[in-house]
């Protein structure tokens, strides 16, 4: 499996969704994006030219320093299973290290459902994320959450392997 | 009946109108017409009203065939009107063609338009030439008149006439300004509807949805509305924020939504007249899933705190949310009995969604959906003696069950139907269906029966309608 290509996709589509969180760029693409400086773990694509590292504490750094920004649910389910649990453990040393930054978790879910339970469970996903990391030591008052429902899919398919991508939570820094 | 010459038509209505005219609505203003010089068919002892549909959908009277003619409404003075067409001679054919096309775009009739028909002279309006019409093969026969005052205000008259008998059914008057000239058509179809089915009428009536565009992965969603044929249309947001599930208010005066205005979900009521809107509830919880009660004074909506889903009421100008609902997973949604005394809702307390009831004071919940699969977005029929819903069952359809959760049945069988709405007189079920990929949304609607089913015209694609009440 391509995984490789897979976690540049999430990559670029978790930098979109930051822009999106704010309302002035709603509507850019990924690919309107430019492309983003890389030095993570998570991807062998050589690093574009260009700046030599993100700013310490900047978005750009938590996503190269965390395992993944984002996490994957079961159709239906709003756990944290094992893999997500790293994954939000990496996150939380991140938050360690920068005591003074604030983090949004979005919560999303696949097209197959109807829209107004899927803004709640949505929400539903996003609070099970954050609970995990304020379980870790992170304080409760560093994260706010916010549901997406169905509207933001990251995977365009209508297929097992896009809404599997798209049950998720994506934690973006707040800047 | 009397015969009445042609030329004493206007007379003859102005002194209806003084002794007749009771306490009209202000819009539509319903107006006595003169009598038709056919004898008219005492309403008690007509066939139509014996082959209504009484909430059965076996109950199919041969009406559906009928052939109804529907001829242009001629004028006694063409005039300019700053209604379609310039003048009243060019929107007599225009009101026709909106007759007509209600009464075919619902699967009801098979009308023949105005388009297909040779005009009629403004005396035959009440004095029906019968035996050219049976000629024809026309069953049933509208005719109407319109006529422009000096001041602009439009009189629109509207009869039905059984031709093998030659008989007068019904027939009304319509007094509206010329930029509600449509309504006059919609009502007067509405005559013909009801008096032909039984039913309670529902063309006179708007629809407010979310307008899409874009790609899937940035769609933009603005709210807007439109008369129930599609005529109208208008923005009301523009989908700067991710507008989603209006509801208009009973008296089409406010329309709750879901805005994504500031970045967080939340529920705000917009107000037509003055344009402006108000955040329901200040909050650091999201609010979503508006319902109006039957009165238009309260508000139904969901709030999430912590992950967990409740369901609340509050007073529609704002105030104090009483919590309806508390059991732990997701309570959503909520649509109200006509009466008001129930509220049917959407809860996967169980471990899957599906549909409950409860008294409107949240006691005595009742899970009423138990066929497999999930059951999402229940709505109370109008008429009180169906709850339509999503079925999650495989695919998305639409169904429909009594209020005890008997009789299920489907009325769609596609990809993904969901968000079903109910005409205002509950007999037909508008939803959006999405297309498989690409993510395209649409409009349609089916009726009771699940036989007719038609998609809107809408200006770009679209999702979550919400059918209001018939006008007044």
């Amino acid at each position: 499996m391509n995984r490789k290509l897979l976690v540049v996709t999430m990559l670029a589509g978790s930098l979109s969704l930051a822009a999106c969180s704010s309302n002035s760029a709603k509507n850019r693409s990924a690919a309107e994006l430019p492309p983003q400086p890389s030095a993570g773990t998570t991807t062998t694509t050589p690093p574009p030219a260009g700046p030599s590292g993100p700013t310490a504490g900047s978005q750009a750094d938590f996503v190269a320093s965390v395992q993944s920004d984002t996490i994957h649910f079961d159709l239906d389910r709003y756990n944290v299973d094992a893999q997500s649990q790293a994954i939000l453990q990496s996150q939380a040393q991140w938050l360690a290290r920068y005591p003074g930054k604030l983090v949004t978790i979005e919560g999303h879910c696949d097209e197959r459902g109807t829209r107004d339970y899927n803004i709640a469970l949505g929400e539903r996903r996003a609070n099970a994320a954050k609970a995990y990391l304020v379980s870790l030591g992170i304080d409760a008052s560093r994260i706010t959450t916010v549901s997406y429902g169905k509207e933001r899919p990251i995977a365009l398919g209508s297929d097992e392997a896009s809404y599997a991508q798209n049950r998720r939570a994506v934690t973006v820094t707040v800047q | 009946m009397k015969r009445k010459p042609p030329a004493r038509l206007a007379p003859a209505l102005i002194g209806l109108v003084a002794l007749t005219l009771g306490a009209a609505p202000a819009l539509a203003q319903q107006q006595p017409l003169p009598a038709s010089n056919a004898p008219q068919a005492a309403p008690t002892t007509a066939a139509p009203d014996d082959g209504g549909l009484t909430g059965s959908v076996t109950g199919e009277g041969a009406w559906q065939d009928l052939g109804v003619a529907i001829p242009a409404f001629p004028t006694d003075n063409p005039v300019p009107t700053a209604a379609e067409g310039g003048n009243t001679a060019a929107l007599g054919k225009s009101l026709a063609r909106v007759v007509y096309n209600d009464l075919k775009n619902n699967g009801l009739f098979k009308p023949t338009g105005p388009d297909a028909l040779p005009g009629v002279a403004y005396p035959q309006v009440s004095a029906p030439d019968f035996g050219g019409w049976r000629a024809r093969s026309a069953e049933m026969l509208v005719q109407g008149f319109v006529r422009a005052a000096p001041d602009g205000r439009l009189t629109v008259g509207c009869y039905l006439y059984d031709v093998a008998l030659g008989s007068e059914l019904a027939r009304q008057g319509y007094v509206v300004q010329p930029a509600d000239w449509r309504r006059a058509a919609h009502k007067c179809a509405d005559m013909v509807y009801s008096r032909l089915s039984g039913e309670s009428p529902f063309f006179d009536s708007k629809i407010a949805y979310i307008a899409e565009t874009g790609p899937k992965d940035h769609r933009r969603k603005q709210l807007a509305i439109m008369d129930s044929d599609g005529a109208n249309h208008r923005f009301i947001t523009n989908g700067q924020a991710t507008a989603l599930t209006p509801r208009y208010s009973p008296d089409y005066q406010q329309i709750a939504y879901l805005s994504y205005l500031n970045g967080n979900p939340r529920i705000y009521v917009y107000d037509i007249g003055t344009g402006t809107q108000h955040l329901v509830l200040q909050s650091r919880n999201p609010t979503f899933a508006p319902r109006w009660s039957p009165d238009g004074k309260s508000l139904l909506f969901s709030m999430a705190i912590g992950g967990n889903t409740d369901i609340y009421r509050i007073p529609a100008t704002g105030g104090t949310p009483v919590r309806l609902t508390n059991t732990p997973g997701i309570n959503v949604g909520g649509s109200y009995s006509p009466d008001g005394k129930r509220i049917v809702f959407e809860s996967d307390r169980s471990g899957s969604q599906q549909v409950y009831v409860m008294n409107a004071d949240g006691t005595d919940q009742k899970r009423i959906s138990f066929f497999g699969g999930r059951a999402a977005t229940p709505e109370w029929s109008p008429r009180g003696d169906q709850v339509a819903f999503t079925c999650i069952c495989g695919n998305l359809r639409v169904a429909v069950m009594n209020p005890s959760g008997g009789d299920m049945r489907f009325l769609t069988n596609s990809w993904q139907d969901e968000a079903p709405t109910w005409s205002p007189n509950g007999r037909i079920i508008q939803f959006f269906r999405t297309e498989k990929n690409t993510g395209r949304t649409s409009i349609w609607q089916v009726d009771l029966t699940g036989r007719n089913e038609r998609k809107l015209n809408t200006p770009v694609d679209a999702s979550d309608p919400a059918w209001g009440p018939v006008l007044p």
